[in-house]
Parts: C-alpha cells; structure tokens; sequence
C-alpha cells in the first residue's frame, strides 16, 4: 500500500479496491449521522438503509483487500485501526453534513458515480470484486432513486425548497471531478482487468443521470466551479475528515478486540 | 411534481405530511395485508418510504399505499348494530346438513 513506488499487480488491485471501498464506509457514516436527524422518522430509516447498503459494500471489499495485499487484516483492521493519512476515499463523502438538500445533491452525485462503477466491475478479473458489483448494483439503483425523487421535490417544491436544492448543487460541484480522476490505483486495476472502465471513462453517463434529473428539477447545473478537490485517493484529506474518523474509530480503539 | 408540498422549510411537525396506509403482499401471500402506517409527502414516496419501513426483512415482495383519508371506516359507535346482529343467526355457517358419505370433496 505504499504510493509513489510501482506496486506489484495485486498490490495495485488491492489500493484499488480499498478505495471503493472507503468510498462506500465514509459516506455509510456520514448517511448515518442523519439517524434522528432527518426531517422525518421515515427518512431517518430511508438513509439508515443506504448506510447500511454502503457498509456491506465496504466490509465485503475490505475483506477481499485484505487477501489481495497479502496482510490478512480483517474488515475492522481496515476501518478502525487506520489513521486518516491511509484511508483512499474522495473528499465529496467526508464533507460534513449540511442540510437535507446537500445529502440529496451528495447521493445524487455518489449514487450515480457508483452505478456506473459497479457496472463496469460486473465482469471483473476478481470473483470478489465482481460478486459485491452484482449485489451493489441494485442497491445503488434505490439510492439513486432515492436521490432522484427528493431532488424532483425539492428543485420542483417550494420557493425555498428550490433555492437550497440549487444552493445544494453548487456546494457538491467541486467534489465531483474527484470521483472521476484517474488514479493510479484505478490504471493498474484496469489493466488487471479488475474494472472494464477509468474513472474519467464513468463520467458521461454518470454525470447525463444527474443532468437529467437536475434539468427535470427544474434547476440548472452549476457552473464549473472555481476550485476543486483533490487528494482523497493519496490519503490528503479535509479537515472534517479526522473528526469523523474520530468518532467512527474510538470504541474500537479504546476498547480494542472488544466483542459484544 | 403539480402539488407542492405544504411543507415550511425546517418543519419538524409530522403532521405536516399526510398520513398513508401500507399494505404488503409476502412472498407466499396471496393477498396484501395491512401493516401499519406511516407520513409521505406523496404517493411515491409514501411507497418509498413503505418500503424502506415495512419491507427490510424482506417481507413481501408488492406494496399498495392508500391515502388513510381515503378510507371510509365503520365508526366503533355502529360496532353494535353493524356486527352484533349476526351473532345468534347460526344457521348462516354450513353446519346444518349431513355430507353423503359418497362425497368426497365438500
């Protein structure tokens, strides 16, 4: 897992998959951050039920990680005992939560970022990578369904419903090249074989879902943004990225191999 | 999305959404069944939201929502005389004949 040197094929494929992987764990604690928060009981369990989608995408590719780097870690090892400078995920899902339009604007973004990807891993090299795509597939189809019809409402609601919802998209904008950056990790799993597709190979159809739904919301696609994120997947991260981590990680590190 | 939701920004109140009937068919079910209730903005996300509540442990595999004003229920006041006059008519039930011996499927 060292960046910069020239990684074996299965420690290249291993970085890889970790950082689908913290993709999906990071926004699986964020979306549960809105448990008690939402702005209906019924959305607290909506959001509560991607979450936990997310966390068993991330436990069972954590698992594999853990095979193909050849360290035998565990899923906790890889979620709870990591320090932020290792962990592989983009910015736009560490990003505190804002309000209910930003979620939506998020997981809009997120969900369909994912759809593409877990097609493009539907005939992956791995058994492992290839299985979690097929399960993932659909339940990333609800998310963005999900996204999709709270966008629709609110872009298309009330006054202003529809001034957060644009407000909303203009704050996610400069999250997005991020999920859609060639990285290292992203060019040896290709030419593995691991993933049919780059990264920046995802962004037409990813980003034509999302215009659809914005444009049908009645509201308009940012402008591109005057600056961008970038470093997530070299293990730079932004400043709420250690509080969450933080919060996520200290039961398991002050009482560790605690079982209950 | 004709109807605008009459939701204030921030509200909190649950009773600012209306108030949906879930039924769910199971897997072996051949009719849907009541299963509880719970508050959407509209009919779509009412079955959204129905899924999400009802069917996490993979309870059924169709969900009908009825708007619950949509309902017209029997008031507990007529419990009286809607159902307590069928209570002595017995004969109603097909328990007064005898089955020919010969038949065999009654």
């Amino acid at each position: 897992m060292t960046a910069g040197s020239a990684p074996s094929p299965e420690a290249g494929s291993a970085a890889y998959v970790l950082a689908v992987a913290d993709d999906a764990m990071v926004y699986a604690q964020r979306l549960g951050e809105w448990l008690t928060n939402a702005p209906q009981i019924e959305e607290d369990m909506a959001l509560a039920n991607v979450s936990l989608d997310l966390l068993g995408q991330a436990r069972a590719l954590y698992a594999r990680v853990g095979e193909l780097d050849g360290s035998g870690r565990g899923e906790d090892d890889y979620a709870m005992f990591r320090d932020e400078r290792q962990w592989r995920n983009v910015h736009l899902v560490e990003q505190e939560r804002g309000d209910f339009a930003r979620e939506m604007a998020r997981m809009l973004w997120f969900a369909s970022y994912q759809h593409e990807l877990y097609a493009a891993q539907l005939a992956s090299s791995d058994p492992v990578v290839a299985g979690v795509a097929g399960k993932a597939a659909k339940e990333v189809r609800y998310h963005l369904d999900h996204a999709r019809h709270w966008v629709l409402r609110l872009g298309d609601g009330t006054d202003e419903s529809h001034r957060r919802m644009q407000a909303a998209l203009e704050w996610a904008a400069p999250y997005v090249d991020e999920l859609f950056d060639d990285h290292a990790a992203a060019v040896t799993a290709v030419e593995a074989g691991l993933v049919a597709r780059l990264p920046s190979e995802l962004r037409e159809a990813a980003q034509g879902r999302v215009e659809a739904v914005v444009s049908e919301a009645t509201l308009t696609m940012p402008d591109p943004p005057t600056w961008r994120s970038r470093g997530g997947r070299d293990g730079i991260h932004s400043r709420p990225m250690g509080y969450l981590l933080a919060e996520l990680q200290h039961i398991s590190r002050s009482h560790p191999g605690a079982t209950w | 999305m004709s109807e605008p939701t009459a939701v204030p920004a921030g509200a909190h109140d649950e009773r600012s959404w209306p108030l949906w009937e879930v039924f769910v068919r199971g897997k072996r079910g051949l009719a849907h069944t009541h299963v509880g209730s719970l508050h959407a903005p509209d009919a779509e996300m009412a079955l959204r939201n129905g899924r999400d509540v009802y069917t996490r442990r993979q309870e059924g595999v169709s969900i009908w929502v009825v708007r619950a004003d949509d309902i017209t229920a029997s008031s507990p006041d007529e419990k009286d005389s809607f159902f307590d006059p069928a209570a002595d008519k017995i004969y109603r039930h097909p328990s007064f004949y005898d089955v020919p011996e010969d038949v065999e499927y009654l």
